[in-house]
């Protein structure tokens, strides 16, 4: 399923935290979304899952504006993994991966081998088998993460919306999880904070400044060192990567100026 | 079948509600036989038999008729109130994600003392019917209040929760203003031990009334009970599951305000239970909602009938109001289960 976002705008709190902000995602694509802290790619992923409505624009999915979805089918298409989520209950790490199941559930359905099957491919994508019983408040922040994953997962959806998906992971799992929401090949949009991996990992990339979007391409066309220098505010080297197509970053910290 | 329903847990929720039933049961004929005078178990199930008409056993006139008018529709009310409040309190924990939420919450409580207080000291109406309505009607302004307060459903869980918190020291205050300036020594007792919580002068009308009210919500609940868990992570994650939230809240925090609102209109606004039970409900049978709300159910009326057969015999000749019993005996429990919880984490 496609995504397309036009020109969205969004107000909070007297702010205008979000600019005529369009986008779009092909069906099967991994697109990243960079930018600085406080740019609006948490705010930009809540209105592309309906969270939010925005002030003006719209959000197309599979050609269908999502304000005239109801909840329960924006989440049979749609699952989004927030940057952060804390629960008090006393859940364990299987019964928040079953949550995924919600929205194909009844109110009183049984759990069905389909839901069983739905939630034992999640924790086994995420690598999270063997914690399935742990209580989640006792799991660390990257365990809780690649639960978080897997909820989203076993939500069995079109469209993945992920909120730096890999900001409290190890390095292996970083790299495993950006590897597994690739090769799903749904309609994916990640909101990344290491450049490197959304050269690795996205076939294109969107990039927010100040709630505008200041640029929109491949790898290669976007990850130069002058945005680099005029959104991100750093000094940075951009090569053809020798090992893996797209381009390689290296950061020039103790330069004087770029 | 038992282990779908509670894998990895040490207590099946069918033989949970399987012993609590019984020991409900159990209670409730304990309930009918202890008072003032005791009467004989076989005695108790012979004159529910009579009144049920499958038996028709000679009797004692009077001991047939304390069972089945004061003391069985007292313990059945009892059970139907510890229910409704311990289901109120666990759906307002989750909803509000707050484990200090109690169905008294949302201002219901202060709402119907201040009903019940106009109608004592100021007279509004005559007899006990309009006690009841008026408190059921402050407790009802006292929950619009709250639902204007916290801007309808668009609020987060710590508006509400405020919003409750102002609408019950606006009542409370009302109420004290009311008592202060218009009562007399004897109204100032009656509206005390009202506060308190009674069943005593409950009979089988107000069983039948309450009867139909718990059920019908407690159906509500459990078809929303799936919708709960979702909640868990709070009302986005919910929303992007999903879940309609706004509609649920507005449904559930309905029905918990009906419910605590025809429970405190009765027989006064009993504390404790509502925000005890969901905690050891929990404790056995998981955070789960289908598996929760049933355990509630079951827990909180074998508590709260326990509670008023402790309230009736611990004093001779004289009746503890239950919400002080509730509380004496919730709280020493209550402890040993957060030291266990503690432990075991
Ligand atoms: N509900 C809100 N009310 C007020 N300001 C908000 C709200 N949500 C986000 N913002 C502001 O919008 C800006 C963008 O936030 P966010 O989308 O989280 O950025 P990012 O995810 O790119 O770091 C920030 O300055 C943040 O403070
Ligand atoms: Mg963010």
């Amino acid at each position: 399923m496609s995504v397309v976002a036009e020109s969205l705008s969004w107000q909070a709190g007297g702010r205008q935290i979000l600019q005529d902000v369009s986008l779009r995602a092909e069906p099967g694509e991994t697109l990243g979304l960079i930018g600085p802290n406080g740019s609006g790619k948490s705010s930009l992923l809540r209105l592309l899952a309906g969270l939010r409505r925005p002030g003006a624009g719209r959000v197309e999915i599979d050609g269908q504006d999502i304000a005239r979805l109801s909840r329960r089918d924006m989440a049979l298409r749609v699952a989004l993994v927030q940057q952060q989520s804390t629960t008090e209950a006393n859940v364990t790490a299987r019964d928040v991966v079953r949550l995924g199941r919600t929205p194909h559930r009844g109110a009183l359905a049984g759990w069905t081998a389909a839901d069983e099957e739905a939630v034992a491919q999640a924790l086994a994508g995420v690598g999270m088998q063997h914690a399935a019983t742990r209580i989640w408040r006792t799991l660390s922040g990257g365990e809780r993460q690649r639960i978080q994953i897997a909820r989203a997962l076993a939500q069995k959806p079109s469209v993945l919306f992920l909120d730096e998906p890999t900001n409290h992971l190890d390095i292996e799992h970083q790299i495993a999880i950006l590897r597994l929401v690739r090769d799903l090949r749904l309609t994916s949009v990640v909101a990344l904070h290491d450049l490197n991996h959304a050269a690795t990992f996205c076939d294109r990339i969107v990039v927010l400044q100040k709630g505008r979007h200041i640029a929109a391409g491949t790898p290669d066309e976007v990850l130069t060192e002058d945005m680099l220098a005029r959104v991100f505010s750093v000094a940075g080297r951009v090569r053809p990567s020798p090992y893996r197509p797209g381009p390689e970053i290296h950061f020039l910290v103790d330069a004087p100026e770029a | 079948m038992l282990h779908r329903l509670a894998p990895g847990e040490p207590l099946g929720l069918l033989a949970l509600l399987g012993g609590g039933v019984l020991a409900l049961g159990f209670c409730v004929a304990a309930a009918a036989g202890i008072g003032d005078f005791n009467i004989p178990l076989r005695t108790v199930f012979l004159a529910v038999t009579n009144n049920l008409d499958l038996t028709a056993a000679p009797l004692d006139r009077i001991e047939e008729s304390v069972v089945w008018n004061l003391r069985l529709s007292r313990a059945l009310v009892a059970a139907l109130c510890g229910a409704g409040l311990a289901i109120c309190g666990a759906i307002l924990q989750s909803l509000l994600r707050n484990p200090l939420a109690e169905p008294f919450v949302l201002g219901v409580s202060a709402g119907a003392s201040t009903g019940a207080v106009a109608v004592i000291v100021l007279g509004i109406g005559a007899g006990a019917v309009s006690l009841s309505f008026g408190a059921f009607a402050g407790a009802f302004a006292a929950f619009g209040f709250v639902a204007l307060l916290s801007n309808g459903t668009v609020s987060g869980p710590n508006q509400t929760i405020l919003a409750g918190v102002a609408a019950s020291q606006l009542f409370n205050a009302l109420t004290s203003y009311i008592v202060m300036t218009s009562a007399n020594a004897q109204q100032a007792r009656d509206v005390m031990f009202w506060l308190l919580g009674s069943f005593g002068g409950v009979r089988w009308p107000e069983f039948q009334l309450l009867l139909a009210v718990i059920a019908l919500s407690l159906v509500v609940c459990i078809w929303y009970a799936r919708t709960l868990d979702a909640f868990a992570f709070g009302d986005e994650e919910a929303a992007s599951m999903g879940v309609s939230v706004g509609r649920v809240r507005i449904v559930l925090f309905g029905v918990t305000a009906l419910m605590t609102a025809t429970i405190v209109s009765m027989v006064g606004a009993i504390g404790f239970v509502g925000l005890v039970v969901p905690h050891v409900a929990r404790f056995l049978v998981g955070p789960l909602h289908l598996r929760l709300l049933p355990a509630c159910v079951v827990l909180g009326a074998v508590f709260m009938v326990t509670a008023d057969i402790v309230s009736r015999v611990i004093l001779p000749q004289q009746t503890l109001p239950i919400g002080v019993v509730t509380a004496l005996v919730g709280v020493p429990f209550f402890s040993v289960l957060l030291y266990r919880a503690r432990n075991r984490m």
